[in-house]
């Protein structure tokens, strides 16, 4: 149920970021959706793309200092209070969220979003047992 | 004015007898009470009954900073440690750090050529000191301190930050005298002028500025910003402290080295060779007096030039022209020493950290800045994508090397392999510094 992200690691000046994209282009991957966290001096990409064995591969080989983290996909209703449902049930678990993202696309009527939380199986278990739908890897992937 | 005309305008030939006389005593004394020197003599094949005249001083070997860390922290202390009555340190990590001690009779030396420095700059007893320089492991603040007292001034003993306190005292006990590095003066000037204070119109009008390399073009600057003669005062731990050498205000050329407590000799920085009065090179110093920490031919790195011409004030002592820089890799960042690998051995201390560092050493107005670049492993980014991760490992480095070295450092993380790759250690250095 979980989903691999790729983390790199950016200083801030003009062409970082195109650098990456560059590099995934040659090697014919889609990104499938982004979130960059920045400071006054560098950034962490984060990103969730099509292939992640071939993604981080180009990537380190091109000399980026790339990590793989593991996030959650969670499909949020499309209406008012529909994320904060899904909040208040981590919560009253004691689920710390360490950043979150919207994704572009969506699974049915739902948005997705994506977590990352302090402890990620936990975090799953307790979604599930409140019929809260996590996607699994592969559909996130080719959404 | 001259504080001790006798000794200090002695005629050379008497000067350099007394100076023969002292370093025999202090070469005897050093080969009989410290094993390194013993060492270092018997394996040079040189004695201390071997000088016969001042020129066999260049048969012995060198002593560096080095052997002084080699020794850390006692080693090369001459007396017992019951009649040591003062530690100082240079700064650094264990180990690295060179500590210095004095006896009840080095303070004395110590305090009467501050005075002398004091009185070579035109002050009296009537004058108030405003005391700038740290107070602590670092020579400035006391050394300062104590001559001023003996002189009979009266010493604020502000020490260094909290510049807005050190203004209003400026304006409101009315010091006379300034003693601080001088980017620190500039930066007074500057800070007192954002504040509203009319900086030129204080009761200042002498500064005795050093500890770190300036110019003639930053002298006029201070001169003018702070209304004041603006001279230049050279001394360093390992030898003393301030009090070394000091310009005077009459000849306002050059720093007379106190020649009856110190030798000086210029030598090339490759070769060891000793090179003859107006050609620059590396300083080195022979202590002649000092009982706790004498030193032999101590390698000081600063690069100057010796001018034997006689100077108007009436000295006889040699003067040494203003230190034009390093023959090591050490910085001076506002007044701290900084050796690069001491960064490096901080650096080596944290994890998720590539040894691949370069430090950028600038000048933001008056006051030095230093900024480290650092290379962030895969590790780390492996371990935790998240932004207050790689912040936390920013403020690590900062504090430690806060405190550490003392100084303070802005904190940059960069990509992996993108820093240069160097065979030499001192180009990992990029001073933007335009003194």
């Amino acid at each position: 149920m979980k989903v691999e992200q790729i983390s790199i690691f950016l200083e801030n000046r003009p062409g970082g970021l195109e650098n990456v994209t560059k590099v995934l282009k040659d090697a014919n991957i889609n990104i499938r959706t982004l979130f960059l966290a920045d400071t006054a001096d560098f950034g962490i990409l984060r990103l969730i793309v099509n292939d992640v064995d071939t993604a981080k591969k180009v990537l380190k080989e091109n000399g980026f200092s790339v990590g793989r983290t593991t996030v959650v996909a969670v499909e949020v209703p499309d209406r008012p209070g529909g994320l904060h449902g899904i909040l208040e049930v981590l919560s009253r678990s004691d689920i710390t969220v360490e950043y979150m993202y919207a994704f572009v696309e969506r699974s049915g009527e739902n948005a997705v979003m994506i977590f990352r939380f302090d402890s990620t199986d936990a975090a799953i278990d307790v979604l599930l047992k409140n019929g809260i739908t996590v996607l699994p890897g592969e559909k996130v992937y080719s959404l | 004015m001259i504080f001790n005309e006798e000794f200090e305008t002695l005629p050379r030939e008497a000067l350099e007898a007394l100076q023969l006389k002292r370093l025999q005593q202090v070469v005897q004394r050093v080969y009989h009470t410290v094993g390194f020197y013993r060492k270092a003599f018997d394996e040079a094949g040189v004695s201390p009954d071997d000088i016969k005249t001042l020129d066999d001083l260049r048969r012995f070997p060198f002593t560096t900073k080095g052997d002084l860390r080699d020794n850390y922290p006692f080693g090369l202390f001459a007396v017992p440690m019951s009649n040591v009555v003062r530690l100082h340190a240079s700064s650094g990590m264990t180990g690295r750090a060179t500590v210095v001690g004095y006896t009840k009779k080095d303070i004395e030396t110590w305090s009467r050529l501050m005075a002398r420095s004091f009185v070579a700059a035109g002050l009296t007893k009537n004058d108030i000191v405003h005391n700038a320089y740290g107070y602590g492991l670092f020579t400035g603040g006391l050394g300062i301190h104590y001559g001023a007292e003996l002189l009979g001034a009266s010493v604020v003993p502000i020490s260094g930050g909290n510049t807005k306190r050190q203004i209003m005292i400026l304006q409101d006990f009315g010091p006379t005298a300034i003693c601080c590095t001088p980017s620190y003066a500039l930066f007074l000037a500057e800070q007192g002028e954002e504040m509203g204070a009319d900086m030129r119109s204080l009761k200042l009008r002498v500064g005795i500025l050093g500890a770190e390399p300036w110019s003639e073009k930053m002298r006029e600057e201070i001169e003018n910003r702070l209304n004041i003669t603006a001279l230049d005062i050279y001394g360093l731990s390992e030898i003393m402290g301030p009090g070394v050498a000091m310009e005077c205000r009459e000849g306002h050329q050059g720093l007379h080295i106190f020649e009856d407590h110190f030798i000086a000799e210029i030598i090339n920085p490759d070769t060891g060779e000793v090179l003859p009065p107006g050609e620059g090179g590396e300083l080195v110093f022979t202590t002649i007096t000092k009982e706790a920490f004498p030193l032999i031919r101590y390698r000081t790195r600063d690069i100057s030039m010796l001018m034997t011409e006689p100077c108007k004030c009436g000295r006889t002592h040699v003067r040494m022209g203003r230190v034009s820089g390093r023959s090591d890799d050490m910085l001076i960042i506002r007044g701290i020493n900084v050796f690069p690998s001491q960064i490096e051995n901080v650096l080596v201390g944290i994890e998720g950290l590539e040894p691949h560092y370069q430090l950028i050493v600038d000048r933001e107005g008056t006051l030095d800045t230093l900024e480290v670049h650092v290379e962030v492993s895969e590790e780390v980014i492996s371990d935790s994508d998240e932004v207050r991760v790689l912040q936390k490992i920013e403020r690590r480095i900062a504090r430690d090397i806060k405190e550490y070295l003392g100084v303070t450092a802005k904190i940059k993380l960069v990509e992996p392999k993108t820093l240069q790759r160097f065979a030499g250690k001192a180009s990992r250095v990029i001073d933007r510094r335009n003194i």
